[in-house]
């Protein structure tokens, strides 16, 4: 009988200061013991505070341990599972933990004030075990589906709930299921965008590796309200890890009959593939995504038509982001009023955000829609480093928003945002505080552009240099006001005239820091 | 012409054979043969091109389009440097001047004793702790110029020590 379980992270970081031998040191010490039986070991994908990796959790307790060495992790076998005494010591303080790991309330979901709707799960459960996620609703929802709703009714559920798509545009789910539903072409799929290359942005890699059933799960749930029976998960090359997991827990699933031919029993069948990429920003672009998947140069296609008319394969597609999908098993779980009931009205549910830069605590949060920038400064990132004042942050990653203090109180949803002329886009929020040159860092973000544009068309693989060249000489101080006023222009033209959404944001950073900081732009003119 | 032509058509057989010989797999036939084998050189090319019929044009063409694919050997550690903007606003500069003076290469070189290249890459998503780099499948992250020298000294020690 399973009495405790030990979970260590393992997410990169963690492996990186050993957290592999650690698993090992508290394995062979459990057998030392004879505790091999009666005490579970497994990795956990989720941490959001670094600085105390790599951690180990206790359960039932809920206790923390961070940093752990392998010697360390001997003792907490010897000391709290075998003679039941905490390791004071090495315990994580009680609010760095419920604030920042998740781990001591598995059930509640209320942790000052963060709601988890997409994290619930991870960081509380072995992403190797898909034991661990049936215990915690897993597959729930598509046995519900499967033996409950038509297809019809999960398509409806989810319209209904009024899910935006969480990969940067705000899309609605609901519709562009319903685009694919109603294609005559028999064949559909199912398309998971896995491929996270947006600097600053880390939420599908902790979801994946913390909760890779949930993915697989909405997918099955999307190929059976849209008719498809095969679906591929595109992940970043990088991801080597996550890669493991999912293919690890598609094995798991296709044995248990929850993926596959006849799933529980029903007429529906879906199998899953996962496809690495092998370096390249352009990918995620949904398009570019199913070149690369079909073998070619990730450069994008001409929209219309879009993928939900010929997308993989020339056949009707549906590409959701990883967040976006993990949205959907509770939706249909709990239903459209109750995810209704969380954020704002015109966007329901939570985002999750990658925070970064001067704050004092950087890391994953999930906060309902609506939530000020401010509050999620105050509230998770325990408020700027050192002291300093807030200047502006960078929202959506490198291609998001540059915005100033006076945006600092605006809800944070899709359409708020997007009112202010700001975006979320991948939930990535930079904060930089009141030393950051905002000359430089636009400097550093269109260089990014210019290596990662594919050189399909002309604005973006042309206009990128042109306005790296003028922001070297503005950083140099060699820059003319004519320069200024070129930068400017073609930044427009490249937002007007490029053919993908790559080149089309590529020049955000620029506008929205000119728009909100031109006085900076300005004092670095020599005439 | 190849002088290891033998090693070269078993690399590209075995994992050409591990994707069903499927031209749709071509990135990640590419990207996999490049892990084992440091780089793509011409024969891998023109075997992989054979093997999947496809033009050795095309199969260069796909391979040079993905940053994680070489195309010209690499040193025996790779250094990928994160140089995008959260890894800049927290101190990456100073740690990007810090690899070069170290290694005494720019960015985009391998050392003449081909022990090391250094390169730049876009971000691995270990944000939260950057500067990072990765060295090999190693990802190093809170980085400084101190640190940046301590960990190459590492690599340099063991290297010395395999030799002794």
């Amino acid at each position: 009988m399973i009495r405790s379980s030990v979970l260590i992270s393992g997410d990169p970081l963690s492996l990186s200061r050993g957290a592999a031998d650690t698993k090992l040191a508290i394995e062979a010490e459990l057998s030392f013991y004879g505790l091999e039986d009666e005490v579970q070991v497994g990795y956990t994908g989720r941490v959001n505070r670094t600085d105390v990796l790599p951690v180990v959790v206790v359960y039932p307790e809920g206790t923390v341990y961070g940093p752990v060495t392998p010697k360390d992790g001997a003792a907490i076998v010897d000391e709290h599972l075998y003679k039941g005494r905490k390791l004071e010591h090495l315990i994580v303080s009680a609010e760095v933990a419920a604030a920042e790991i998740d781990t001591l309330e598995p059930a509640g979901d209320t942790l000052y004030g963060q709601k988890r709707v997409v994290l619930r799960r991870a960081g509380t459960i072995d992403p190797y075990s898909i034991e661990d996620y049936i215990a915690y609703d897993g597959y729930f929802a598509l046995g519900k589906a499967l033996s409950e709703m038509t297809p019809n009714d999960v398509l409806q559920t989810v319209k209904n709930s009024g899910l935006q798509g969480r990969g940067g545009a705000g899309f609605p789910t609901g519709l562009k299921w319903t685009f694919v539903s109603e294609q005559p072409e028999p064949v559909h799929y199912i398309v998971c965008n896995a491929d996270e290359s947006e600097p600053g942005t880390f939420k599908d890699r902790l979801i994946v590796e913390g909760d890779p059933h949930a993915v697989l799960e909405a997918m099955a749930l999307a190929g059976y309200a849209v008719g498809a029976s095969e679906g591929w998960i595109y992940i970043r090359g990088e991801y080597a890890m996550a890669k493991d997991i999912l293919n690890h827990a598609i094995g798991q699933a296709e044995e248990m009959n929850v993926l596959g031919d006849n799933i529980l029993g029903s007429d529906f069948s879906f199998h899953i593939h996962v496809h690495a990429g092998a370096g390249a920003y352009v990918c995620g672009e949904e398009t570019a995504l199913l070149n690369s998947l079909e073998g070619e140069r990730g450069m994008p296609r001409i929209r219309p038509p879009y993928p939900t008319v010929r997308g993989f394969r020339g056949k009707p597609t549906v590409v959701n982001n990883v967040e976006t999908l993990a949205n959907v098993p509770p939706i249909i779980l709990n239903g459209a009023d109750w995810f209704r009931a969380i954020g704002t009205e015109r966007s329901p549910g939570t985002k999750v955000y990658t925070m970064l830069g001067d704050v004092n605590v950087t890391g994953l949060v999930e906060t309902p829609m609506g939530t000020t920038l401010r509050e999620i400064i105050e509230l998770y990132g325990g408020g700027m480093k050192g002291g300093k004042t807030f200047k502006a942050a960078q929202t959506g990653g490198s291609s998001g928003t540059i915005i100033p203090t006076e945006l600092l109180d605006v809800p944070m949803d899709f359409v708020s945002m997007r009112e202010k002329g700001a975006g979320l886009g991948s939930g990535a929020l930079l904060i930089c505080d009141e030393d950051t040159d905002i000359v430089d860092l636009a400097y550093v973000l269109v260089r990014f552009f210019k290596t990662e544009s594919c050189g399909k068309c002309t604005p973006c693989r042309v206009g990128n240099a042109q306005m790296l060249e003028a922001l070297e000489r503005l950083r140099m101080g060699m820059a003319r006001r004519a320069d200024l006023e070129r930068l400017e222009e073609i930044a427009n033209y490249v937002v007007e005239s490029s053919f993908c959404g790559l080149g089309q944001a590529a020049p955000v950073p620029i506008l929205t820091g000119l728009r909100y900081f031109r006085d900076e732009f300005e004092a670095r003119l020599r005439d | 012409m190849e002088s290891n032509a033998d090693e070269v058509l078993a690399l590209v057989d075995k994992v050409v054979d591990a994707h069903h010989v499927d031209a749709e797999a071509l990135v990640e036939i590419l990207r996999e043969i490049n892990e084992e084998s440091g780089h793509l050189s011409r024969g891998h090319l023109l075997h992989i091109a054979d093997r999947l019929g496809l033009p050795v044009s095309k199969v260069y063409s796909v391979a040079s389009f993905y940053s994680m694919i070489s195309l010209k050997p690499l040193g025996r550690h790779v250094i990928r440097f994160c140089q995008d903007a959260p890894c800049h606003v927290v101190g990456g500069q100073e740690v990007w001047d810090a690899l070069e003076h170290e290694l005494g290469i720019p960015f985009g070189e391998t050392t003449l004793d081909g022990e090391w290249s250094l390169l730049t890459t876009s971000c691995i998503g270990a944000c939260a702790v950057g500067p990072v780099m990765m060295v090999d499948d190693n990802i190093y992250g809170n980085l400084t110029p101190d640190k940046v020298h301590d960990i190459i000294q590492r690599y340099q020690l063991e290297t010395e020590r395999g030799q002794a």
